[in-house]
């Protein structure tokens, strides 16, 4: 009796399983799917953060596209950065394209100082719904709202809200240039710019673009139109248009003269070394110190 | 007696200013007129600075299709063509006016008598509608002359008057139907004529006996207009809701009242209505109650557009009490915060709402209990506790699934909720993010 | 002047919050508590006593030291899963202590550890009776007999009719001859578990709950229901010797049909998936009472429904407007 048992559940066991195997052996056979296997090793090499900043819903996604496409051409991890893309092109066996690194800047100088709050934001924490409701909490309706959608966007963790600004902080040592945040802010107040030779940018960290008055109004360190930095740039690489000032990057050389004509302290110029004399640092909150030096860019 | 189907929310009703007789508000020195009053484009100036105009004389045109005409609600000098931050700070297209004097255009028909025979056929009644700038005052601000031409193959078989006002606080509607009931019910009939409809049916919640009693003994000596008393619920108003309540016809998710035959139009609208097909009045003016509980007096006013909410703030009660948590722009359930003070009215401001600032803060958020309340006061059957976690997880597209666009954003869910959790937020959030969503598919 | 406060609609609030809604559960468990005291006397009230507190500690100390959140203590759920739990035991001297380790389990492995309140799939009071049957079947299952204990300050006349087993043990070992009669069933003169006892007081408390908008009829009726038209059935046929109504009327049915199924957080949400939920409950309980080795199946039964709780929820969705 006790050993019938026995045998009967090895035997149902057994019978089961060798079933089962075989059943499944030959619908794996049947719904096989092709793949490439330089997809998975491109995959490999990616760094499958899955951030998006490629635009490709994920790693893998981007890996397939690399081999559908067979060259790098308009393909490009920002995550990556050259490092990883010297990686899949020898795996493609192709030229590596030389795409400068970027980062993150923040466009907005509406600090609680710059710009003090009118009003207390008491909805959901999200710059998108509050964005969709009214100007937040300073006067200018272009600035950073700092409930933090970029905050939540990164993959890398790698941006927090100043508690004492109120504008998010990039950890330029995490910044992948991958894009995330560009895309979470519903303001556009932060932008991908080269990361610069040593670190050095200069940008004009203000989107308003009100009327001088309006926009000093809101806020003390707005850019205001005024075009005295278009004025003094040597290299014709600022431009202003709807009463705003934009430095193109590929263009710029760094020479600061920008930074001390402008009279609000709206173009910032970080990681520089400081200046020989005078002139106090214009509002300038480098906010982290200086990564390795990145190869060649700036066009 | 009636309501609709499913879902809905008994709030305080605190409606305190129903004795408060309509006042006229006092002329300010100048008044801002902006361009947007109304859904859609905003509309296109016709005067330039230093132009002198009178009350009701048109100074922006509607050029797109999904527009309104605006009328100059002073007479004085154009100062200035220029943006206006509106009541949220976003700046607007706008036209400032100095105002001087008080001259109307020799158009209106300014006689205090009631003109009752309409000879207009349909085609000029929607005509006028749209030269007059009509539009929704139901807190949408639809085009009017949009809402009554009615689309090639679709046949208007109700016109139900939305005299509900649901909301919390809001007495508007209330003192129009209670000062105006004749006026009102040859609005009505002018409408029923556009459209071509035998009956209209005029939806009033039982909390407003007086109303009932009124406009009942007024529609007596008019033809075809049926008054329905409604069982008090939120958000009995909305569009959706309210056709369910007296024709039991419901609207499918995506589509329109036209759809299913029906037409609503708000009660403030019928005399918008009335003023300009039988008084060449363009919309220049609507009536506007200034409440809170924690106002020494409480008010009806009929306001001209432009006038800033300082100047009517400042006329009711000098200055906000220092206790103010909160100034909205219509009632507590779907109404607006504002935060600049100084933007003019528009057409569709129904209210100026201050709130203590111990009710204007909301509770700290907890943790969802799965209580079910939100479904169960959900007037549209929706599911929002799933929405706020979808959301959350930004996975929009299952919520698309879950029909987050059926949403009429009554706040029902959030006003339930035992956790506090900020579930209109979230779903609003949602909806403009599956919008997006959806537009970006299209391309 | 202040600033002025921004934020989408609604601009006000029903008068509803998560604590009102624990602290009022908890009221509505004060006449059953009461009862057992009046029965078991001081025991009662101690276990009770201690099971609260250790529930209460052990949130606090979870979320202070390994959560690293705000406590939420104050908001009354651990008091609801103490006083539950307690009225989940007998009140015997081993309860003072082996209710803390049931508390530990309800608290710690029951809830907190699915991340607090409201993310629990079980009902927390549930997970740690179940644990205490299993662990601790002879102490879980020694039934003081009515005011007859040791610790007693209340004495209640007993009669030849009230024993130290529960109506159920009995059943299953002495059959039907042996039972309380109805009366004593309903004001809870039989032997029992705090809370099993008075089927009056808790039916007290439960038309507190469904004044007061907490629970709805649908699962207690589903299930009260289903349990009683299962064992007459049963009864017809002849395969249990238990009557229905001394099913309903016995052992944790009560209870467990008015408290611990209609928990908020662990039962289905809308009419239809309640009525499922409650049907479900129902018939394993009886299954389990009839053809189980256990005398008493509602705590396994209403975990078991548990666990299957967000199935129903995705097939049992409110009836949309206008489809």
């Amino acid at each position: 009796m006790e050993t019938n048992f026995f045998l009967l559940a090895v035997l149902v066991l057994g019978v089961t399983g060798a079933v089962f195997a075989v059943v499944l052996y030959f619908v794996a056979q049947k719904f096989k799917v092709e793949e490439d296997p330089l997809i998975d090793k491109i995959a490999e090499v990616l760094p499958g953060a899955n951030c998006g900043g490629c635009g490709k819903a994920g790693c893998r996604a981007m890996a397939e596209a690399f081999v559908k496409q067979g060259d790098m051409e308009g393909l490009s991890c920002p995550a990556g950065g050259p490092a990883v893309a010297a990686k899949v092109a020898e795996l493609l066996g192709c030229a590596a394209g030389d795409a400068a690194p970027k980062v993150a800047v923040v466009r907005c100088n509406g600090s609680c100082a710059n710009a003090p709050a009118k009003n207390r934001y008491d909805g959901l924490q999200s710059c998108a719904f509050a964005a969709s409701l009214y100007t937040g909490e300073s006067a200018c309706s272009f600035g950073c709202l700092g409930l933090g959608d970029c905050v939540r966007s990164c993959s890398f963790n790698g941006i927090t809200i100043d508690p004492e600004t109120g504008l998010p902080n990039i950890n330029y040592d995490i910044c992948v240039g991958c894009g995330g945040c560009v895309k979470s802010c519903p303001r556009n107040v932060l932008e991908l710019r080269n990361r610069g030779v040593k670190d050095r940018r200069v940008y004009v960290a203000c989107r308003n673009t009100e009327k001088g008055g309006v926009a000093r109004k809101a806020c003390s360190a707005a850019c205001i139109g005024c075009g005295k930095c278009e004025k003094e740039c040597p290299f014709g690489a600022i431009k202003v248009e709807n009463n705003l000032a934009y430095i193109d990057f590929n263009l710029c050389k760094s020479c600061r003269k920008c930074e001390q004509a402008c009279p609000t302290g709206a173009i910032h110029a970080v990681n520089f070394p400081p200046r020989p004399a005078r002139a106090p640092e214009a509002a300038a909150p480098a906010p982290a110190a200086p990564a390795a030096p990145a190869p060649n860019q700036e066009a | 007696m009636k309501t609709f189907a499913m879902g809905g929310i008994h709030p305080e009703e605190n409606k305190i200013s129903t004795s408060a007789a309509i006042e006229q508000m006092p002329l300010p020195k100048q008044v801002v007129v902006l361009m947007n009053q109304h859904l859609g484009a905003p509309a296109t100036p016709v005067v330039a600075k230093g132009d002198k105009v009178k009350v009701g004389q048109l100074i922006g045109k509607a050029e797109a299709f999904m527009c309104a005409n605006v009328h100059s609600p002073v007479s004085g000098t154009v100062n200035k063509v220029d943006v206006c931050k509106d009541p949220f700070g976003m700046a607007k297209p706008a036209i400032y006016i100095d105002v001087e004097g008080d001259e109307w255009e020799e158009s209106i028909d300014r006689r205090p008598e009631i003109k009752r025979e309409c000879n207009l056929e349909p085609k000029q009644i929607v005509d006028k509608l749209k030269e007059m700038g009509i539009v929704g005052l139901g807190g949408a601000t639809f085009p009017a002359h949009i809402k009554y031409s009615i689309p090639e193959g679709k046949k208007a078989e109700y016109l139900i008057i939305n005299a509900v006002e649901c909301e919390p606080y809001l007495t508007s509607d209330h003192r129009v139907m209670l000062e105006h009931a004749e006026e009102i019910c040859i609005g009505i009939s002018i409408l029923r004529k556009a459209l071509g409809v035998p009956n209209a049916y005029v939806g009033i919640e039982n909390n407003k006996p007086d109303c009932i009693a009124k406009m009942r003994e007024t529609a007596t000596k008019f033809e075809g207009i049926i008054v329905e008393p409604l069982k008090m619920k939120y958000p009995q108003g909305a569009e959706k809701q309210l056709i369910n309540a007296i024709t039991g016809r419901k609207v499918p998710s995506g589509k329109l009242p036209i759809d299913v035959g029906c037409v609503v139009s708000n009660v403030g609208t019928t005399f918008a209505v009335y003023e300009a097909v039988q008084k060449n009045k363009p919309l220049i003016e609507n009536i506007l109650t200034v409440t809170g509980k924690h106002l020494p007096s409480q008010h009806n006013y009929q306001v001209r557009i432009g006038i800033s909410y300082a100047d009517i703030i400042k006329q009711a009660m000098g200055e906000l009490p220092a206790t103010t948590g909160k100034v909205i722009s219509g009632g507590p359930m779907m109404g607006k915060a504002m935060c600049n003070l100084d933007a003019p009215t528009v057409k569709g401001a129904s209210s100026v709402l201050v709130i203590d600032e111990d009710e204007a803060t909301r509770a700290r958020e907890t943790a969802c209990i799965r209580c079910g309340k939100c479904m169960q006061a959900c007037p549209m059957g929706l599911e929002p506790y799933l929405f706020s976690s979808l959301v959350r997880n930004g996975r929009i597209e299952e919520a698309g699934e879950h029909n987050i666009l059926d949403c009429i954003e009554c706040g029902c869910c959030f006003f339930s909720c035992p956790a506090n959790k900020p579930l209109l937020d979230e779903i609003r959030l949602g909806k403009n993010k599956m919008r997006a969503i959806l537009a970006a598919k299209k391309k | 002047m202040k600033l002025l406060n921004i934020s989408g609609s609604p601009h006000v609030h029903s008068d509803e919050s998560t604590k009102k809604i624990m602290w009022r559960v908890n009221l509505a468990l004060v006449p059953t508590l009461i009862v057992a005291i009046a029965y078991f006397g001081l025991n009662a009230l101690l276990v009770a006593l201690i099971s609260v507190a250790a529930c209460v500690l052990f949130q606090w100390l979870i979320e202070k030291f390994i959560m690293k959140v705000p406590s939420t203590i104050c908001d009354g759920s651990a008091v609801v899963t103490g006083l539950l739990l307690a009225l989940n035991v007998p009140a015997t001297r081993e309860m003072l202590w082996l209710v803390i380790i049931g508390a530990l389990v309800a608290i710690g492995i029951g809830k907190m550890s699915f991340g607090g309140l409201g993310k629990n799939p079980f009902n927390p009071a549930l997970v740690g009776r179940v644990f205490m049957l299993i662990s601790f079947p002879v102490q879980m299952t020694t039934w003081p007999k009515p005011g007859e204990n040791l610790f007693s300050m209340v004495s209640v006349p007993t009669t030849d009719a009230t024993t130290g087993a529960t109506p159920l043990g009995i059943l299953k070992e002495n059959g039907a001859e042996a039972l309380p009669q109805v009366w004593d069933m309903l004001i809870g003169h039989m032997g029992g578990s705090l809370g099993e006892v008075s089927t009056i007081a808790i039916l007290i408390g439960a038309i507190y709950l469904l004044c007061r908008r907490i629970i709805s009829w649908h699962i207690p009726v589903a299930f009260i229901g289903t349990a009683f038209v299962f064992s007459w059935i049963l009864y017809g046929c002849g395969s249990s010797n238990v009557d229905p109504l001394t099913t309903i009327l016995t052992g944790g049915i009560m209870l467990g049909a008015c408290f611990m199924a209609t928990d908020m957080v662990t039962s289905p949400m809308t009419k239809g998936g309640q009525l499922l939920f409650g049907f479900g409950c129902g018939l394993l309980t009886i299954i389990i009472r009839t053809w189980g080795s256990y005398p008493e199946g509602v705590s396994f039964a209403i975990l078991l429904m548990n666990s299957v709780t967000p199935l129903i929820n995705k097939g049992f969705k409110p009836k949309r407007f206008a489809c």
